[in-house]
């Protein structure tokens, strides 16, 4: 399966699409990016007059690049032409370093630690352009083919 | 192991995981996993991970399916260990 290809199977769409190129993905691990636009949706209100990305997003971030789209690619088999992958974010735990700003572009990397009976568990970090961490923690999420 | 033991090892097992704390008190071999002690899917996941690591046995997805209460999860732990 094509990294494009899963990029088009995800059930998101702006403005709660996170993805934006996915640079590799193996049986073990993914990694990609997104660049925050000046004008998404939670700036407005995060903060007032002092715009700045929000934790939640930075986490749905990482479960969308390391989490879905790794997951996508792992039941790239069991993926019907008539339906779209299940799927649901079942836990996380996320430490954060720094701040993200409008404008910036993020790397997230993930690395499977299991996928069994449909759960998918990884180890998922965030970087910025200068390759410093942004955040780290593990993400969870049950996915099947539909 | 007899089946006391295993009892007492699965609860350890599945206290992280439980929401409901007095069907946890009251678990018997007829305790459901989802229903009585509302572990949600994911957690019953982690549960037969754990039980694999306890027991050093490996759980098939047939054996998964079926493990959703405290009777079934016995039954199979009991026939992988004298396997």
């Amino acid at each position: 399966m094509n990294k494009q290809r899963i990029i088009e199977l995800l059930p998101y769409q702006p403005p709660f699409l996170f993805v934006e190129e996915l640079s590799s993905v193996s049986e073990n691990g993914a990694e990609g990016f997104y660049t925050f636009q000046e004008d998404e949706f939670f700036y407005e209100g995060h903060f007032k007059g002092n715009p700045m990305t929000p934790g939640v997003i930075l986490t749905e971030v990482m479960a969308q690049i390391g989490v879905v789209c790794l997951g996508i690619y792992l039941i790239k088999d069991q993926i019907s032409k008539e339906e779209t992958p299940k799927i649901a974010l079942t836990s996380h735990e996320v430490d954060f370093f720094l701040p993200v700003l409008p404008g910036e572009k993020v790397r997230v990397v993930s690395e499977k630690m299991y996928f069994r009976f449909n759960k998918l568990k990884c180890k998922v970090q965030m970087y910025n352009e200068q390759d410093e961490l942004v955040c780290r923690g593990t993400i969870s999420g049950m996915l099947t083919g539909g | 192991m007899n089946r006391e033991a295993l009892i007492t090892t699965l609860k350890k097992i599945v206290k992280p995981y439980i929401q409901d704390e007095e069907a946890f008190a009251n678990l018997t071999e007829d305790t459901d996993f989802i229903n009585d002690l509302k572990i949600n899917s994911a957690n019953l996941v982690d549960v037969v991970l754990d039980v694999e690591d306890e027991f050093d046995i490996e759980i098939d997805n047939d054996s998964m399916e079926q493990m959703l209460s405290v009777k079934v999860a016995l039954d199979i732990i009991e026939s992988k260990l004298s396997q």
